[in-house]
């Protein structure tokens, strides 16, 4: 929606057709898509419910905020028109306004927006071409005065949700879960549909149901960060989706797991989700449990695309030259093997079959070596070459096996399998 | 207000030392690196929260039909400062590359922090040599004079001795020695000159094509040989090139095998950062020790000037 110009959404274009609205509802959502706005705060309910108008959203912003503890009598606020969009807005409890002149100042305002259905006779109307109902110096009681919150209008339109939250209730719960903000913010329409969200009415219920499933309190935040589209997924489906997880054996606790790594899981339909499963079992020629443990260890291949794992396993078959069996070896120790990089699958391979002089079957018996890097399995491989200790042989003495050789720290590497000190290798690095 | 994190960063200028592995392009090496600087920076204790005074309503003590309605004032936190909602104090920093190295190159590599980026063009635009170890291999000509481009020829090499190599590593020295007087905007048959050859300040000045001010042969094992330059103005292609020129020169094809840069200007091989030190204390230190020495070089030059 643009700042200062007069476009409804979708949402409030809705609310606005509603037959029976009462007017001040009707002059509430008007105000909505004024610009520069002044507004107190907002009450709790929804629109439909509000017992009277709440005026002054900021245009493009829909959201709830605090319910201050005294809103019984909200108050009708008073619009100064002007011809630009400009609306300053006075505090007055709700008047019964003489219906005609309202009605015409309503309809010469209604063109700008379209065909807007009349508002109920008995909805109060405000005048707007008479004078304004409050005058600035009458007196109030002290109560009435108390209860008037005039805070900064927070801006309509914001590339940050640092500009909201301190008035945002779902945002303020969401903070405390542990949720990274900064980083939602920068994705493209996450911030506004976290602030359309309601905490007591959408947000609760899903964290309670992420709770169910398993995912521990801690990892909620980071959950939820990853993964802001699950607030809005419908809880029916959720509900669904882990009964269809839980109905092929998966444990609790594998369900746990799997959704804690993989955040977008349950966002996929169970159709996603058994066509995935099938073509893992049948592609791998794996049985059901190897295919669960599989699936629970990297549970990322339910969610991504088909197409790069078809073509990991066939590099694996046709350029690295492994054999079925020692493919599926491999695929269950090291499940990353099917979604990594296949130019640095090819290279690795290439370095460690090739100038390394590793055969197939000792790779299949340590897959690990596809899980490093290529210039750390180059420097070391060189380092032990030039202490004339690069024996990978295991019927040979002085075996270094590649598990040592690839998953150790560099300190322990050194003292343990190199019997160098770390100043020694970084030297020797520097002469690579 | 200087948070940790603010003086973190605004300590952090000057110029280092990295070793660039072989294989990796150089930006991965400056990204990497700013990568890190940044986790460091940020990962200072943030600030506290800036508080603010809200009043909340509260109903007081009354009868049942007229609670009065006060005003409590309560202190509370401003969530906008909170670091989940700014994000990273700090999400970039100007990390500055001195001569670039190619991927098929490894050796040292200077960058420079913040305000320290300034220094380059001080370095580089004055006279800077920088040092070179080139092992090469004859029998083959590639088409990007490297050991890993498309083969153009096979040559036989049995004919090539240290000999033979030297005398023609000593007449690209001789066309290159020429090239540094020439180049110096200096004429040679002046008293001007001679005083400068003797302090060993001629050296050339400006925009020139790469020069050799030094070249021998470290090691000669046929096909392997290694080379030690010192150059100014190269470019990695152009020392392939030059190998492959040497190759020609004895009537054979040699191609290069390994780059290593082990000085660029006053940073050795020494001060170099291997890539396990890519984090912010080596890196401060890094910068400490080169403003010690450019301290230390500043007060031997005023002595000596007096």
């Amino acid at each position: 929606m643009a700042l200062g110009g007069l476009h409804l959404c979708k949402k409030c274009s809705f609310f606005l057709g509603v037959r029976k609205l009462c007017s001040d509802l009707q002059q509430s959502a008007r105000f909505l898509h004024s610009a520069n706005v002044q507004f107190s705060s907002i009450p709790q309910s929804t629109f439909a419910a509000r017992p009277a108008c709440g005026p002054a959203w900021p245009v493009g912003i829909t959201g709830r905020f605090h319910k201050p503890p005294q809103t019984e009598t909200w108050k009708v606020t008073v619009c100064q028109y002007s011809d630009t969009t400009g609306v300053t807005l006075a505090g007055r409890d709700n008047q019964q306004l003489p219906a005609d002149p309202a009605q015409t100042g309503l309809i010469s305002k209604q063109s700008l927006f379209g065909t807007l259905p009349l508002s109920d006779s008995q909805a109060p109307l405000l005048d707007l071409d008479g004078s304004p109902p409050l005058a600035p110096f009458e007196e109030i009681s002290e109560e009435e005065a108390v209860q008037i919150h005039a805070a900064p209008a927070l801006p309509t339109v914001s590339v940050s949700l640092g500009d909201y939250v301190d008035r945002s209730e779902t945002l303020q719960q969401l903070l405390k879960l542990g949720v990274n903000l900064s980083k939602l913010e920068q994705r493209p329409n996450v911030g506004s549909m976290l602030l359309r969200l309601d905490f007591h009415a959408d947000v609760k219920d899903r964290l309670l149901f992420l709770k169910d499933v398993g995912v521990g309190d801690s990892r909620l935040g980071t959950f939820i960060t990853h993964n802001p589209f699950i607030l809005t997924e419908g809880l029916e489906n959720l509900r669904a989706r882990a009964t269809y997880l839980r109905s092929k054996k998966f444990s609790r606790e594998s369900v746990a797991t799997m959704v804690s790594k993989a955040p977008y899981l349950l966002n996929f339909s169970i159709e996603r989700l058994d066509n995935r499963l099938n073509f893992y079992q049948q592609t791998l020629g794996l049985s059901t449990e190897k295919t669960r443990n599989l699936v629970v260890r990297l549970p990322g291949l339910l969610c991504r695309s088909l197409e790069p794992v078809k073509e990991n396993l066939k590099v694996c078959e046709l350029e690295l030259g492994f054999r079925p069996n020692e493919i599926q070896h491999i695929v269950t120790a090291v499940p990353k093997v099917l979604t990594a990089n296949k130019k640095k699958l090819t290279e690795i391979f290439n370095y460690v079959h090739n100038t390394m002089g590793i055969p197939h079957a000792l790779i299949t018996k340590f897959p690990q070596v596809f899980n490093s890097r290529l210039l750390r399995i180059r420097e070391r491989h060189l380092f032990l070459q030039y202490l004339q200790r690069a024996q990978y042989d295991p019927a040979k003495p002085s075996y270094i096996s590649l598990h040592c050789f690839v998953s150790l720290p560099d300190r322990v590497f050194c003292s343990d399998v190199a019997k160098a000190t770390l100043e020694d290798f970084e030297l020797f690095q520097k002469t690579l | 207000m200087r948070t940790p994190a603010t003086r973190l960063y605004r300590s952090l200028e000057g110029l280092f030392a990295v070793y660039k592995p072989a294989g990796v392009h150089w930006k991965l090496v400056r990204d990497t690196v700013e990568t890190n600087l940044l986790k460091g920076i940020n990962s200072a204790p943030p600030p506290a929260l800036r508080t603010q005074v809200k009043f909340l309503l509260q109903s007081g003590a009354g009868s049942e039909d007229h609670k009065e309605v006060t005003l409590r004032p309560v202190r509370l936190p401003v969530l906008a400062d909170h670091p989940l909602v700014t994000g990273p104090e700090f999400q970039k920093l100007r990390v500055g590359v001195g001569h670039r190295l190619d991927v098929f190159s490894s050796g040292v590599f200077v960058l420079g922090v913040g305000n320290g980026n300034a220094k380059f063009k001080e370095m580089y635009e004055r006279y800077n040599t920088r040092d070179y170890t080139l092992e090469g291999e004859f029998g083959r000509a590639t088409d990007d004079f490297s050991h890993d481009g498309r083969v153009i020829e096979r040559t036989t090499y049995d004919h090539i001795t240290c000999d033979k190599l030297e005398r023609v590593l000593a007449t690209i020295q001789g066309a290159n020695q020429k090239a540094l007087l020439s180049y110096s905007n200096v004429d040679m048959r002046s008293q001007e000159a001679y005083e400068l050859a003797v302090r060993g300040m001629l050296f050339p000045e400006g925009k020139t094509p790469p020069i050799l001010t030094g070249l021998r042969c470290l090691d000669f094992q046929p096909p392997r040989f290694t080379l030690e330059v010192q150059c100014m103005n190269e470019t990695q292609r152009y020392l392939r090139r030059l190998l492959h020129e040497v190759g020609l020169e004895l009537r054979s094809s040699a191609v290069c095998v390994v780059i290593r840069r082990l000085r660029d200007g006053p940073f050795t091989l020494q001060e170099a950062l291997t890539r396990q030190r890519w984090t912010l204390p080596d890196v401060a230190q890094a910068i400490c020790q080169d403003h010690s020495i450019r301290r230390k070089r500043g007060k031997a030059f005023s002595q000596g000037a007096e």
